[in-house]
Order: C-alpha cells, then structure tokens, then sequence
C-alpha cells in the first residue's frame, strides 16, 4: 500500500528526520486559517498517489493566507491522471540551496534491498539514471547489518552527499525497517540557505503482508477504492475492474491472468480479474460469481478452474448456489479441470440451465465466452 | 535423478497439525512422499495416525533430524511464524525447506533467505506450491495425480498455472516440477532451477512459467542463452493485466526492465525460447520439440 505524501511526511518526523511544518485539510476554508498559523506564505499541494502533480498544477505557491483558500478551493477536486483530490497539505515554504535524491528499495535480484542515492535530486531520477548512471549510486544493505553510521556515510560519500544527510539515512532505514515497507524515498532532500537538511517530499510504500504487525494504517489510509472492488474485498475476494465485457473467475492469480490473455486473444475484452484462491468452498465462487454478474457491463461469464487443491464439485456447487440467489441474465461459459472434475460437470449437467454450458479446454471455454460477449 | 527432491528425501512437516498441515500430510503421504516427522513444540512426543501411517511428532526440526534423518522440510506455519520456523530449519542444517505459506511479509523473507544461503540450506518459496517428483516425492501442495513421471522439468511462478501445464503434458511425463513462488522475493530463482534441470540427466526439455513484474525472467533469458544447452519452451502470463502497482521510481531502476510480459516474451524469443501464447499452445510446442528430437 502506498502512503499519501502527508502520511510519509509524519512517519518521517516520528523517526527524527527533519520535514517542513505542514498541515493536511479537506476544507478551504481550513486552510487559511492553516497558511496563517504557518506564517501566512505556504505551498498547497494536492495528496494523490501518483506522480507528476507538479505539472497537472496540484502543487501552488500561495502568497497570503486569502490566496491560500483560493488555490486550496481551486486543487480540492481536481483530477490528476484519473485520481480526485479530496485532501491538500499546507506547508512552509523552504529556501532550497541544492536538492538531494535518497531511497531504500527492495531489490527482487538480490533478494535484499538496495540504497539509491543521488547528490541531483528533485528531478526525475529515473532520467538521470538513464543520461547520467554515474550520477546515482546503488548500494547494496547487508539485512542483517542495516544500516550503520558507516553504512550511511559509505552511502553518502559514494553518492556525494554532504555529511549532514548521514543522519538522515539511518533514520530512514529505521523507517524501512520499522514500518515493514518496500520502498521509502526522499525526493528532493534539500539543503537549505541556512544550512539545514530537510525532507521536503516522500514516498512510502507498505508491505500489505506485515499489516498483521502494523495495525496503525487502517483501510481507509488505502484511498477509497472501485465500489465493486471493495464489495469483494469484503468477502475476500481479488477483484480488480476492467474496461472489457468478458467476466472472468478463475483460481490462482496466475492462471486467471493467463485466461485474461487468452480471452484477448480471442477478440474480447476481460471485464475483470478475480482469483477466488485455492481451496476456495461453493460460499467463495458464489460471492465471486455475484460480483461479476452486478457487473452492467459484463455479456458473459468464464469460469475457469483448474482444480489443484481446489475442488471442481465445490466450484459447481457454488455456481448452482449462485443461481439460487442471482438471477441470472448472461450466458455462463464454465471449464473444471483437475479435482474432481468429473463430479462437478455432472453437477453443472444435472441443472440444464439454459444459459449454462461447459467447455472441456481452456482455449475453447476462452473462445465461447468472447462469441457470446461479441455476438450478442 | 530430477532435482532437490527424490524417493530418497525424508520429509519433516513445520505445522503439520494444524489444518493446512493435517490435510496437506495426508496427500503427501498419498503421492509417496516419505514423511518421517511432523514439528510441533507444544506436542511433541506424540504421534499422528494417518491411516496406513503414524506420523511422530518432535519438538524441534533439530531433534526430528537426529531422530529420522530428515533432510527436507515443508513449513504450512501461518505468516507470522514462518522466519522463526526457517531460521530453526536452518540452525538444525536441513537441506531443503519448502515455504508454502502465503503473506509472509518482505522484510521476513529477505532476512531468513539471506540467513539459510549463508548455512547452506536452500529455500524454495514462500508463497509457493512446492514441488513434486512424480512417482517419487511431493512436498508441498502440488495435485499429484495429474501427471506421471517423465522427461520434463518444470519451473513457474504459479501454483495454478503449473497444474494447468503438467495436466496438459501428462502424457509425457516429468522430471520434477518447481513451483518457485510469486512473491518479490524467493528462496530458489527460474535461474537455481534451469541449472538443475540442466545438469539432470532425467530432465530432456525445460518448461519455464513466468508472469509480469519484476526482472526474474530477463535474468532467466540471460542465463539460458550461455548455460543452458537442453531446449527450453516458455509461457508468460499477464499481456491484459492491469498495470499493478509500481514501486516508485526506485523500482524500475533497480530491474532496469519494464516488467512486462511483452517485454520478458522478447527476452526469451531472443535467446531461442519458444514461448507459447497459451499453456494449451505451450505444451504442443514442448511436445513438437520433444517428437522432433526423438
């Protein structure tokens, strides 16, 4: 999960690293009277995750507490790459002298993480990576060291920082480290006229899996999310919406992501990914199946399961329990494979419903769907 | 011979009491599988009737080895204890621990990986399916009566899609069959398993499963085009997916590759992998290789 820029910025304060003074607000309103107790001069900046902000205008320098509601009223709201802004931050403004990039990632070849650092922040790194590789240093951390005083100033010096960020590279393994996240980047760290070293902007991602461990970010820190989306992940469920009008339900994110790519293949569009896991019961394919059939969009239905551990005769019980309590108006292409195969055909046979049917391959299950979804 | 895991191998169970464990022990012992021991501080001493077998729990992975001989271990311990159940396996030196669980957070992986390489133990998962030699040994949750034994290894991501693959080539058989696991970071690499393949005689066509995210299998492409000599036929999944979640500007820096499936198709095709468009289309082309070499 990824934090807004407020959320990294009060992680990064907790843990000691200096960050500019700043408030969040939903309200115009609010942020006057914010720019004013700030000293009255603040940048707003729009609180999406995603990047470019800058350039689709959610990042103004406001003069006086008045313009601060104008441009905060004018930000609230609008729309950056598909992401509405319903909250800003109001923050001081920084006599930047030079600008710094530095990152902890995880690093999938190493099986580790890596330090990346940069004396040419504030731009985009990935450019400067590209045009100038020498520019950016990649340091590997030992997990079982972290990151030592000597790490940070070997960091440093080979990125050529000056010596006051060291603090702050430790401080921000302890983020790494504490938060259970993936990446943690400061972008720019600047240096100011006066000699301080601040974190002006941040990234944060979190680990999904340790969110056992790390109870403070509740849901609703995720953004609000796709309303089918959520109606599944309620039950459970991995549900992610798609533009096209072809359902699909299968087991295991890999073979739902292949029947994606076969039913492309066939000339229709996927309306949706959704993985009901493995060993999933008849409760789990029935709120799977009543999820995509709320779906207007969708024209028709593809069951695919390969049956490993998960039962094929559970998977048509399921589907016979989801037409029990959905009525249902699209055509339903169903192939079971593995697991009991054989026992969940014949439950699926023994219903005749006319808008079933079953595929014995997966190609072939693929193709059927596409027709109905194109013809009809 | 096939790879990491024989007729031979004696197998330990972390968490073979609990529910997952229970019924994943009963398959195991089902397809072959020599499961000498299950672990369990709070019971051990006792043992578990598995119907043709009584299954000795110990309190250690450590006193289950002196006691069997064990040298493979497969870990169903929930999320949270999964770094403490390898670092053990490991201390106690077993050979291979196989991960099944699924939500280990990254930190834990990154620190127990890192921790059982340097005590030379291999890791396979987590997150993972485990793997099954046909006819000799299964350990972890692979179906194992949807193939036989033969000449095929098989290595993938995905539990589902390596189901879907040995169903589809069950006529030929394989070798063993490696369900690596999807999360960032895993204990066995695409890379461990083609040099394994490579070196078994048993294995005569390697079939690699990869899916979009991260640089595993532009890494697995590399290594093939100068240490791998067997025929290698590929699948990629992920061409419709919705972009996913990327990790900052960092993240493509680190890999230096987009992460997309079209992007790892090219890399393979470049080094003289086939890759298939389908896994029905992949197996026929495993097995026009396999008839054209015949």
């Amino acid at each position: 999960m990824d934090l807004y820029e407020h959320q990294a910025r009060e992680l990064f304060e907790e843990h000691g690293i200096v960050v500019p003074r700043a408030e969040v607000t939903d309200s115009a309103k609010e942020a006057r009277g914010i720019a004013r107790r700030l000293g009255g001069r603040v940048v707003v900046k729009a609180q999406v995750k995603t990047g470019g902000r800058g350039k689709a205008g959610g990042v103004k320098v406001a003069a006086d507490p008045a313009a601060a509601e104008i441009t905060a009223r004018q930000i609230l709201g609008m729309d950056i790459k598909g992401h509405t802004v319903g909250t800003v931050m109001l923050a001081e403004p920084v006599d930047i002298e030079s600008e710094f990039y530095v990152s902890y990632v995880l690093d999938r070849a190493g099986g580790g993480f890596l330090a990346i650092a940069s004396a040419e922040g504030g731009m985009d790194i990935e450019e400067v990576a590209a045009t100038r590789p020498d520019a950016v240093a990649r340091v590997p951390v030992d997990p079982a060291e972290g990151v030592t005083p000597s790490k940070a100033a070997e960091i440093a010096e080979a990125a050529g920082l000056p010596a006051q960020s060291v603090d702050v590279l430790v401080r921000l393994w302890q983020v790494l480290v504490r938060e259970d996240a993936l990446l943690v980047e400061v972008n720019p760290l600047v240096r100011t006229a006066q000699g301080r070293i601040l974190a002006l902007d941040g990234k944060v991602t979190l680990d999904d899996n340790a969110s056992f461990r790390q109870a403070r970010w509740g849901a609703d820190a995720a953004g609000p999310a796709d309303p089918l989306e959520a109606a599944a992940a309620a039950k459970g469920l991995t549900y992610v919406k798609l533009d096209g009008e072809v359902g699909i339900i299968g087991n295991g994110a890999g073979l739902v992501m292949s029947t994606l790519d076969v039913v492309a293949g066939c000339g229709a569009r996927p309306a949706n990914f959704l993985d009901i896991g493995g060993g999933a019961s008849a409760q789990i394919m029935a709120d799977g199946l009543s999820v995509i059939l709320s779906d207007p969009a969708v024209r028709s239905v593809l069951v695919n399961v390969f049956g490993g551990i998960t039962a094929c005769d559970a998977v048509a019980e399921g589907i016979v329990r989801a037409l029990d309590t959905v009525r249902l108006t699209k055509p339903l292409v169903v192939r079971l494979d593995g697991n009991n195969a054989a026992q969940g055909r014949a439950i699926l046979d023994a219903q005749r419903h006319p808008l079933v049917e079953q595929a014995t391959t997966m190609d072939g299950a693929a193709r059927r769907a596409a027709h109905l979804a194109t013809s009809a | 011979m096939a790879i990491y895991l024989t007729q031979e191998s004696k197998v330990l169970v972390q968490g073979m009491t609990g529910g997952e464990g229970m019924k994943h022990t009963r398959r195991m012992l089902a397809a072959g599988t020599d499961v000498v021991g299950g672990v369990n501080p709070r019971k051990a001493g006792r043992t578990v009737d598995f119907g043709d077998r009584a299954v000795p729990v110990f309190g250690s992975v450590a006193e289950g080895m002196a006691a069997t001989g064990a040298d493979v271990s497969v870990v169903f311990v929930p999320p949270a204890f999964v770094r403490a159940a390898v670092t053990e396996a490991a201390d106690a030196g077993i050979g291979l621990a196989v991960v099944i669980t699924e939500g280990v957070p990254v930190h834990d992986s990154v620190s127990f990986t890192a921790y059982a390489k340097a005590r030379g133990t291999r890791i396979v998962g987590p997150n993972c399916p485990g793997l099954i030699t046909p006819g000799q040994s299964n350990a972890g949750i692979i179906p194992a009566d949807i193939t036989k034994p033969g000449r095929i290894g098989l290595v993938s991501k995905s539990g589902t899609l390596t189901y879907q693959l040995m169903y589809e080539l069950r006529d030929i058989g394989f070798s063993t069959c490696v369900g690596i696991g999807g999360d960032p970071v895993v204990g066995t690499s695409h890379i461990d398993c083609l040099a394994a393949f490579e070196d078994d005689p048993d294995t005569e066509l390697i079939v690699l499963i990869g899916e979009i995210g991260g640089d595993a299998e532009e890494r697995a492409a590399a290594f093939i085009r100068d240490h791998v000599s067997k025929p290698v036929v590929g699948y990629i999944a992920g061409f419709t997916a919705p972009e996913g979640k990327t990790m900052g500007h960092a993240g493509a820096i680190v890999s230096g590759s987009s992460g997309t499936a079209r992007a790892k198709k090219e890399a393979l095709e470049a080094v003289g992998v086939r890759v298939g468009r389908t896994p029905t289309e992949t197996a026929r082309l495993a097995l026009a290789v396999l008839e054209g070499e015949a």
